[in-house]
């Protein structure tokens, strides 16, 4: 017989017992922001054996992956939280330093795997930065195209995971369908569904294939339609409205001074989005509403992911028109390969194409911290070059792990059924938070 | 950012050692036309208390870099180089701006007085460096490993802890650690 809990024991990552917690621990653990600030907040006069402590995860249907929440119960209401993270740890950010600028993107695209393109996207244009690099026209407008696709993609996913873990279903069939949809887009461009490598230092892996337009066309004419029935689906329905509206309240000072952003910073009313506020790429070009919240509740993350579809929907209708003709790579010898064709004619080709995938090109010293909008929030790449062909450290600073110190503020007083439908809201990607 | 002037980039080589400009009385430089500033671990809470009061209240990143291996970096004068250094990426909502605060962390006394009070939202991002380089977060809430176990030795992101493996279940033998 082996003891499980000693095998299992997180040691001083873990909740503690109520008794063996001392007031002000327990002040400190109730959401960040009340951390230091007052005692009297907290419900002294429990005893452990009125309260219980349980575990959620990691390997639980609702976690979105391997997250543990330590959670203390009096009957059903969640009284103390602790989200313990690391099951996915793989040391990507130490793998990063072994792969070359080339190979980088491979590595950090798996860290938020629903959402690739980002990750490429912001590792990229760090690269980029350290190298001063201007990136062709058509390549922006094709980041923009794929981002924007990611960002639907990731938003139906969501609808998808947040539907199935209220109860609604059949919304996890129709996201996980429409979802398919744009991915069988990205296999056709980037040979991929997911994990693609094609934004990569100095452009895009290829350009977008003969006809892309009409596939692109018919996910923006297909998607409308069904995000109505949706809609009617959740947005209206009196159930769906019970378990979300006022649940999981969080402040704009709150969040802020969590560093939460994306739909959870947004929803409380702040219109802050780096695509408008900060602009990269040319969203300074396309019209777009950056959609908020008022109330800060889940009801409110889930209608701002549902309504930030649409407009990205808009967004790429726009991009298809204005799609520019020219490189979809910067012809810069020394982070573009030779042309496939060359290769065979030109012996100096061969030596230089094999030059670029052994040794890769190296970076001038220096560092830059540089951050995009993901889905879930700011994507943020910093990275810190030596001189030589590979990081020397990268760091990606990920939404959703930062986000996840929300999570002890939004539970604190709701009840357990309510747990899941927060932890869904904030809409954690464990590949990234672990990363 | 553009190729076009092609004589300016050559001044525009070295960023970093041009003459400091002085920012809340610590120097600051240009990494790729990003502010940072630079502290050591003396002025490191009130140059970012300042910052903070300057409107830089969102922190969106703070994190480490392990110097080991690349000891002669590009960095103004009046800076002395250590072994460590914490980069806290600051963000200004109201005008859009960025700054970077990096703070020199000595290797033989790693420590550094945590940014919770100012930022809450540091709390992960300080774990995690901890976690990742070992350096101690001074009155920190609960400064614990938050990626590795929590039996784990040593700091994974350190330049000198190799790339390694441990033993796993159904494989063969493990290789060299």
């Amino acid at each position: 017989m082996t003891d499980l809990t000693a095998d299992t024991d997180e040691g001083a990552q873990e909740i503690k017992l109520r008794s063996q917690t001392s007031d002000e621990v327990r002040a400190l653990e109730q959401g960040a922001v009340l951390r230091g600030v007052s005692h009297e907040d907290v419900d002294v006069e429990l005893t452990d054996d009125q309260t219980m402590i349980i575990n959620m995860g990691p390997q639980h249907p609702s976690t979105h992956g391997v997250l543990r929440l330590m959670l203390e119960l009096d009957g059903e209401t969640v009284l103390r939280c602790k989200p313990v993270v690391g099951y996915l740890h793989t040391g990507m950010e130490k793998t990063g330093e072994d792969l070359t600028y080339l190979q980088g993107p491979t590595n950090v695209t798996r860290m938020d795997y629903a959402s690739p393109i980002t990750n490429e996207l912001v590792f990229a244009m760090a690269v980029e930065q350290l190298l001063e690099l201007e990136v062709p026209e058509r390549a922006q407008w094709i980041r923009m195209l794929m981002s924007e696709l990611q960002r639907m993609a990731s938003h139906l996913l969501f609808l998808a995971t947040n539907g199935m873990d209220l109860g609604a279903i059949s919304m996890m069939i129709y996201g996980f369908r429409d979802r398919e949809s744009v991915l069988a887009f990205f296999e056709k461009v980037t040979g991929l569904r997911m994990n693609h490598n094609y934004v990569r230092p100095g452009g895009v892996a290829a350009d977008l294939p003969d006809g892309w337009r009409d596939d692109v066309l018919a996910v923006c004419d297909a998607l409308p339609p069904r995000l109505d029935e949706y809609d009617e689906l959740l947005t209206g329905q009196p159930i769906w409205r019970e378990r979300t509206q006022g649940i999981g309240v969080i402040t704009t000072e709150q969040a802020l001074a969590l560093s939460a952003s994306g739909p959870i910073l947004r929803s409380t009313g702040l219109p802050w989005d780096l695509r408008r506020s900060m602009p990269y790429l040319h969203y300074n070009e396309v019209e777009f509403d950056v959609v908020v919240g008022s109330y800060g509740d889940v009801f409110d993350r889930y209608a701002i992911r549902l309504n930030e579809v649409r407009e990205s929907i808009r967004i790429v209708r726009q991009i298809v028109d204005r799609m520019p003709p020219g490189d979809y790579r910067v012809q810069d010898k020394k982070v573009t390969p030779p042309p496939r064709a060359r290769i065979d004619e030109s012996m100096e080709a061969l030596i230089h194409h094999f030059k670029i995938f052994t040794e890769g090109f190296k970076v001038p010293e220096g560092e830059v911290y540089v951050a995009v909008e993901s889905p879930r929030g700011e994507i943020g790449c910093y990275l810190v070059s030596d001189g030589s062909a590979k990081p020397y450290r990268l760091h990606i600073r990920a939404p959703s792990f930062v986000n996840l110190q929300t999570l002890p503020h939004l539970m604190r007083g709701g009840l357990v059924a309510d747990a899941v439908a927060i932890i869904s809201s904030v809409d954690p990607i464990m590949g990234e938070v672990d990363r | 950012m553009t190729n076009s002037d092609v004589p300016a980039a050559e001044d525009a080589v070295p960023t970093a050692v041009e003459e400091p400009a002085l920012i809340h009385g610590v120097p600051s430089s240009l990494s790729r036309g990003q502010l940072v500033v630079h502290v050591d671990r003396d002025t490191y809470i009130q140059v970012v208390t300042a910052l903070r009061d300057d409107g830089y209240r969102f922190c969106s990143d703070l994190t480490a870099v392990d110097y080991l291996l690349a000891a002669d970096r590009l960095l103004p004068a009046g800076v002395t180089p250590e072994r460590f250094e914490v980069s806290v990426a600051l963000l200004s909502m109201e005008d859009g701006k960025r700054i970077r605060v990096r703070a020199q962390v000595p290797e033989a006394n790693p420590t550094l007085p945590t940014l919770f009070e100012l930022f809450p939202g540091t709390e992960a991002m300080e774990r995690e460096v901890y976690d990742m380089f070992g350096v101690v977060f001074e009155g920190h809430p609960d400064l614990t490993r938050i990626l590795m176990p929590d039996d784990w030795e040593g700091h994974p992101l350190r330049k000198d802890y190799p790339v390694g493996r441990i033993p796993v279940q159904f494989k063969e033998a493990p290789g060299p650690r």
